[in-house]
């Protein structure tokens, strides 16, 4: 057993994945010889040679349209994107091609790639290197969207994304890439897609977030609990398809919700969720679901990056509106 | 027997060697004997030298984000600012200074964009000239579009863009060169080619001989300098400038040259590039020679050389602290982020902004 933390959960899994399955292939700008520019391929290349490991020419519109050709005749791609702001160029073979391979061919092609990145602010980036576009893919019918919050859970999402039939966006908090260091056993044992994890069982007030909002989302709950709140925390992981079950399971038990997302708040996952809630869970809610987001602005350099980001104060200042509901 | 339908070649361009003497064997450009010009941009290629080293110094010491390094390339960037006219429009990627510095941006507002802060876009280069373009080759597009709407109306006008050796494999680039060529655009590509992708070198993007052939490929005409020749880069650049503002058309030019940096200071280039290519390209590098060349025609000295580098370092250190006392003394507050927006801030903005006013203090930790 290694204590690793979350980016070194994603290498011990693709490292995994490419032993396992030789129709595995990473490809993407610097992910050879330099390992990624966060080092999330690191020792790939040596170990797994220029075939599996491919540094490709910069052009994003390639590796996504290629990653689609590729994934649909045999080759198992996990194509990574440098950053989140460099997947717009590939969203045309995510959203027309990738998404769609299985249904418009009635199933006799399909497109298992994985499109892994590292998202979100708060690094001190340049320009176009923190955004949260989430919603973007979620919205995209036939795409699978997850994104883990922990090291175990970055392991065995994406073992389970690899693996999966269909195409996986793998979007990677980068912010908490190195934050935590966990246990995690290097036994080829994935996670379930498309289910939330509960992190810490509460009475009093659910607060639902995912990627790296779960550390001001645990600062928040210390806080809470502190002033004597029961609070129980859920980890969505994957944002598309979403589990509503676990989120309405525990809000029937709560009565009180606070959702909490990096990304805009507008069209984004915090107001899918609350929908949810709205459309199936209305009966057990005693007060209003609150939304702490991202604002609708496009995303500050880094000098104001954390303004623009919910912090723990803000979701406490939320879930007391809620609270003080009756 | 196949018949020719077409057959191409590509001209490569150097006056001024790496020891700082001018080729023998072809005729050198006026501009070669235009002392106080080439001095005048020497001049700016050493300042723009000292503000790089600081701004890496800033980096390093936590007073600056991660900066993209322009070292190495300060006879293309240079040439680049130079061959323009201020109506002309620049479309820059993300290191080229100086050409920038010519067209009046100041340092300051270099480091206020890297340092964190929008304001540094807003600069004080021409107004219509294009911010720093960080997704690759998008702003050859821009190019294209500017160098559209000047024909379209009816201005003497060339909009000029730059892009890498990793940028030439983008789509966005190859549909700027296809619609310079198909609406014969007043429109200049300039592929300054570091070698270097990040780790990915030149010869992995593709085996042609040459990137300037895809402006070829695409109906442009298409030259390769040498892109540590002052001399051989300005020279194409006015050649290009000039035959698109005359109604010619758009035209791409090779500038090869070398990054002699990290491709940012986030990056560790000792990671996949080997040493002895750094050394032997430091012996090409564009400042030595043209302050070799200036030496030998007796229009420079040692003596101006020293003046020179005591008054870069004092502008530089002035920019530094002009910075460092915006963004310390002078912040954006939370409210910034909103007030660009639109036009006019919608009302659910109007809420949003109202809300964050309520956290001011929120963003002092990480």
């Amino acid at each position: 057993m290694a204590q690793i933390t979350l980016i070194e959960g994603v290498t011990m899994a693709l490292a995994r994945a490419m032993e396992e399955d030789p129709s595995v292939v990473v490809l993407g700008e610097d992910v050879g010889v330099n390992g990624g520019v966060f080092r999330a391929t690191a020792g790939l290349h040596q170990r797994f040679g220029d075939d599996r490991v491919i540094d490709t020419p910069l052009a994003e519109v390639m590796i996504a349209g290629m990653s689609v050709g590729a994934a649909s005749q045999g080759i198992k791609p996990v194509a990574e994107a440098q950053f989140c702001g460099f997947t717009m160029p590939m969203v045309d073979h995510i959203m027309c091609h990738a998404g769609r391979m299985r249904n418009r061919t009635r199933g006799r092609l399909s497109c298992p790639m994985v499109l892994r990145f590292p998202s979100g602010g708060g690094i001190h980036a340049p320009e176009h290197h923190s955004e949260s576009p989430e919603a973007l893919f979620a919205h995209m019918p036939g795409v699978r969207v997850v994104i883990p919050s922990s090291p175990s859970r970055a392991y065995g999402l994406m073992l389970a994304a690899i693996r999966d039939p269909d195409p996986v966006i793998f979007m990677e908090p980068k912010r908490i890439y190195r934050w935590q260091k966990e246990d995690v056993v290097d036994d080829g044992e994935e996670l379930p897609l498309d289910v939330c994890y509960t992190l810490r069982d509460g009475e009093d007030i659910t607060l639902v977030t995912w990627g790296s909002m779960i550390k001001e989302t645990m600062q928040a709950a210390d806080e809470l609990e502190s002033q004597g709140v029961s609070v129980e925390v859920i980890d969505v992981a994957t944002v598309s398809p979403l589990d509503m079950d676990t989120i309405i399971e525990s809000v029937e038990r709560t009565g009180r919700c606070v959702i909490i997302q990096e990304a805009p708040k507008h069209c984004g996952v915090a107001s899918e969720i609350a929908a949810g809630l709205a459309d199936a869970g209305i009966w057990h809610l005693h007060a209003p679901v609150k939304r702490v987001c991202g604002y609708d602005v496009i995303m500050p350099l880094y000098r104001n990056e954390m303004k623009y980001m919910p912090s723990a104060k803000r979701i406490v200042h939320a879930a007391q509106q809620v609270l003080e509901v009756s | 027997m196949a018949q020719t339908v077409a057959a191409f070649k590509v001209d490569y361009f150097q006056f001024l060697k790496p020891d700082g003497k001018l080729v023998e064997d072809q005729q050198v450009p006026s501009l070669a004997r235009d002392y106080d010009r080439l001095v005048e941009l020497y001049k700016l290629m050493v300042l723009t030298r000292t503000f790089d080293k600081k701004a890496v110094a800033l980096q390093r010491t936590g007073k600056l984000g991660t900066y993209a390094s322009c070292l190495g390339h300060e006879a293309a960037h240079v040439s680049i600012g130079a061959a323009m006219r201020e109506e002309d429009c620049f479309a820059p990627m993300y290191r080229e200074y100086g050409a920038q510095f010519y067209r009046g941006v100041k340092m300051s507002e270099v480091l206020m964009y890297w340092g964190g802060d929008e304001r540094g876009n807003n600069f004080s280069g021409p107004k219509h000239d294009f911010a720093w373009c960080v997704p690759i080759a998008t702003q050859c597009l821009h190019a294209a579009g500017a160098a559209l709407a000047y024909k379209l109306r009816g201005e003497e006008r060339v909009a000029v863009s730059v892009v890498g050796d990793g940028g030439s494999s983008k789509g966005d680039f190859l549909e700027a060169i296809n619609a310079g060529s198909a609406w014969k655009l007043p429109l200049v590509l300039v592929i300054v080619n570091n070698q270097w992708a990040i780790s990915v070198p030149r010869k992995k993007q593709n085996t042609a001989a040459t990137l300037a052939q895809k402006g070829i490929a695409g109906g442009l005409p298409s030259i390769q300098v040498d892109g540590n020749d002052l001399i051989a880069c300005l020279w194409a650049m006015d050649k290009a400038v000039n035959a698109a503002r005359a109604g010619k058309g758009a035209f791409v030019i090779e500038m090869m040259t070398y990054r002699l940096s990290d491709h940012t200071t986030a990056d560790d280039a000792r990671r996949y590039r080997p040493n002895d290519e750094v050394e032997d390209a430091w012996d090409k590098e564009p400042l030595k020679r043209l302050k070799a060349y200036l030496i030998g025609q007796g229009a420079w000295s040692e003596e101006q050389e020293a003046s020179l580098l005591e008054e870069c370092s004092q502008w530089v250190q002035q920019a530094a602290d002009e910075y460092v006392d915006q963004v310390e003394n002078n912040p954006q507050g939370v409210t910034a982020m909103f007030d660009y927006m639109f036009a006019e801030l919608p009302h659910d903005l109007e809420a949003q902004r109202a809300y964050a006013e309520q956290f001011p203090e929120d963003g002092g930790h990480h």
